[in-house]
């Protein structure tokens, strides 16, 4: 783990956004539902966090939080979220729509449904920069084009008076992307940018978000349920499971020494080209219900590694350095041992 | 554009040759009597029988009928353009009643399109906005009321309250506003209300209902994470999809009302269509009933052309599908 001695790649000065034991915890018929269960890390400056996880392991209702777009009377927020300097949970509605979409920019998984269908492309970016900056609609318009020509939309002129489903899936997401951007936010949250577009589609809105980060000098949040699209893009990386942060480190500790069990699965079931069908290994059982969390370790009935006292007793994040954490009761010894021995094999 | 529009029209003519061509059949050949006797009305002697069947050509074969029946419509029978025939109980042509009855019964529902469009919109958003909380409680309690209170019995009462006990509104019939624009208003006001209560309660609910589901839809997201404020969000946003398949409801129940509110203009004494062809029922006056048939089925034809063009402009996405 030599990285990790290094300190937290990326990592300069305060951190942009802080989150301190956040829980977003929903009332609903059948239950408490625990979406998100005391997740506490830190965003700096200029990085590029990957968050990972399945369906339902609460990483976009993390974000989703963080822009103040969970606030209903059937949402209950625990915790701290410090966005240069303010908490973002405490704060007026007022104020805190003026750092939506100025401050902090979000893309959406499915472009599609994301845009209105009814308004251009370019009206709905022009209503993002004069929600927050006052300027004639002309100049406004100008900028929107300029800004669909910066995220690589041929004939963006011409591109900004058409509709969204006038637009290709890739196009559209740039367009979001455009419209996320057009403010030159601090913070880019893009939930599963790639996930609704082609194979070949989704590298190049990757490699986009990456060069647009320079650009812009934007911190980026990836949100993604596949580890192998952060490894290239991202310099830390949050391992989601059960609204709990599992593992945490700079990608370098995750891929080339992942503490936990959860994170070696994920791992193992990233398909690579050179590899047998037979060798992919999914995780076995389902994730558990965010009502009924199992006892102990949440991850306890998938993991190929339980001990008894998995079953009774939660894990701490804990880390040894620092920076890489991993919620596990596993021995640090034992769990390099196992990446060792056997997920580097399989993997 | 240009194609849309050509395709819609010709749906159109398709439309009123169906609807025609039912109306034939149905007056014209599916009666086991002879249709002349028929339109002869109640009391039918040998003589008239004869001129009926002279005038409207029924001693022809039932396709050529049909295209004389066409004719007349269309190109005019000897009483003008639309030919709408001539009754011959009243010993009258139908057109210029018609059209007299026809401009009634267009203001009646006129007034309680906009009166139930108001109501039933902002209830719909009232209720919406505020769901579960009190606001929507009493609108939907509202719109249950209006759903299910009978038209003649909401008309009755009304009456009787505003008219028979409150003495604040004059009594019921018709005045012209070129006669008397202010009698005209007081005569209207309830006919008025008690239409569009039916109309408002069943919009109300659409309404909510449709808001409530786009305010779920991953665009309002986005309009919030670019932080619109929540006035624009709703309505720029929510209300503009929520309200498009409103339109089109809207003009089926326009178009359908066009063709006379029987009930409303029963109660209220308004010589409309719905009166008009209620007495052509009861008196067996067929080529009235005939008349008011096609009118109110070109009526709805022609409020759904409308509807379709307006609904091109209104969604982007029509246009090219």
């Amino acid at each position: 783990m030599s990285s990790s001695t290094h300190g937290r790649s990326g990592a300069v000065g305060e951190p942009l956004l802080r989150v301190r034991d956040l829980k977003v915890h929903f009332d609903t018929p059948d239950g408490v539902v625990k979406a998100v269960n005391g997740v506490s890390f830190d965003i700096y400056q200029g990085e590029t966090l990957g968050v990972v996880g399945e369906s339902g392991s609460g990483k976009s209702v993390t974000f989703l939080t963080v822009m103040g777009l969970i606030r209903s009377k059937d949402a209950r927020l625990e915790g701290e979220v410090i966005f240069d300097g303010q908490d973002l949970l405490t704060l007026p509605d007022e104020e805190l729509r003026h750092l939506r979409g100025k401050r902090i920019g979000m893309v959406f998984q499915d472009a599609m449904t994301s845009l209105h269908p009814f308004y251009t492309v370019g009206q709905q970016i022009v209503e993002g920069i004069r929600a927050h900056e006052k300027m004639p609609k002309k100049e406004a318009w100008d900028r929107a084009v300029d800004m669909l020509q910066t995220v690589g939309i041929p004939k963006p002129a011409e591109r900004a008076r058409q509709y969204p489903h006038e637009f290709s899936g890739g196009m559209r997401q740039r367009a979001m992307i455009a419209m996320a951007l057009a403010l030159n936010p601090d913070l880019l949250i893009a939930d599963e940018p790639t996930t609704a577009l082609d194979v070949t589609v989704q590298s190049q809105i990757l490699e986009l978000i990456d060069r647009l980060k320079q650009e812009f000098r934007t911190a980026v949040v990836l949100i993604t349920h596949d580890l192998g699209v952060v490894a290239e893009y991202c310099d830390h990386i949050n391992v989601m499971y059960a609204a709990k942060i599992a593992e945490s480190g700079n990608t370098r500790d995750i891929y080339y020494g992942a503490h936990h069990p959860y994170t070696w699965g994920l791992l193992q079931s990233i398909p690579r080209l050179e590899s047998e069908v037979q060798d992919l290994k999914p995780i076995k059982g389902q994730p558990p219900s965010l009502i009924f969390v199992p006892p102990g370790c949440s991850f306890h009935p998938r993991c190929p590694y339980v001990m008894d006292i998995c079953r009774t007793k939660e894990p701490e994040l804990q880390s040894p350095d620092g920076v890489h954490a991993s919620a596990c009761h596993l021995a640090l010894s034992e769990k390099e041992r196992i990446f060792r021995e056997e997920v580097l094999q399989r993997a | 554009m240009g194609r849309y529009l050509i395709r819609r029209l010709l749906w159109v003519l398709l439309l009123v040759v169906l609807i025609t061509l039912f109306t034939f059949i149905i007056f014209f050949v599916m009666p086991p009597t002879d249709p002349s006797i028929l339109f002869a009305g109640r009391a039918p002697n040998p003589r008239l029988i004869a001129q009926v069947k002279e005038s409207l050509g029924l001693d022809q074969p039932a396709p050529i009928q049909y295209l004389l029946f066409l004719k007349r419509l269309f190109v005019g029978d000897e009483y003008g353009w639309p030919g709408f025939g001539f009754s011959f109980l009243t010993r009258s042509p139908i057109k210029p009643v018609l059209l007299e009855r026809a401009v009634v019964t267009f203001q009646l529902a006129l007034g309680a399109a906009v009166l139930w469009l108001v109501l039933g919109v902002g209830i719909g958003i009232i209720s919406a906005l505020n769901r579960g909380k009190i606001a929507d409680r009493a609108a939907m309690g509202f719109a249950l009321l209006g759903v299910s209170a009978p038209v003649f019995w909401l008309g009755l009462m009304a009456l009787w309250i505003f008219w028979q006990q409150l003495e604040i509104l004059p009594g019921t019939g018709y005045v012209a506003i070129s006669d008397d624009p202010s009698q005209w208003f007081m005569h209207f006001i309830l006919p008025w209300f008690v239409l569009a209560l039916l109309f408002a309660a069943f919009y109300a609910r659409m309404v909510r209902s449709n808001l409530l589901e786009t305010l779920n839809e991953d665009y309002i997201r986005t309009a919030r994470a670019k932080g619109l404020s929540e006035r624009k969000v709703i309505f720029r946003h929510a209300l503009r999809s929520s309200l498009t398949p409103v339109v089109s409801l809207f003009g089926v129940d326009f178009g359908t009302l066009l063709g006379g509110a029987i009930i409303t203009e029963t109660v209220f004494n308004l010589p409309g269509l719905g009166t008009y062809v209620v007495r052509a029922v009861g008196n067996g006056d067929l080529p009235v009933i005939l008349a008011v048939v096609v009118f109110a089925g070109l009526g709805v034809t022609i409020m759904s052309l409308v509807i379709d063009v307006l609904y091109a402009f209104l969604d982007p996405r029509v246009k090219y599908a």
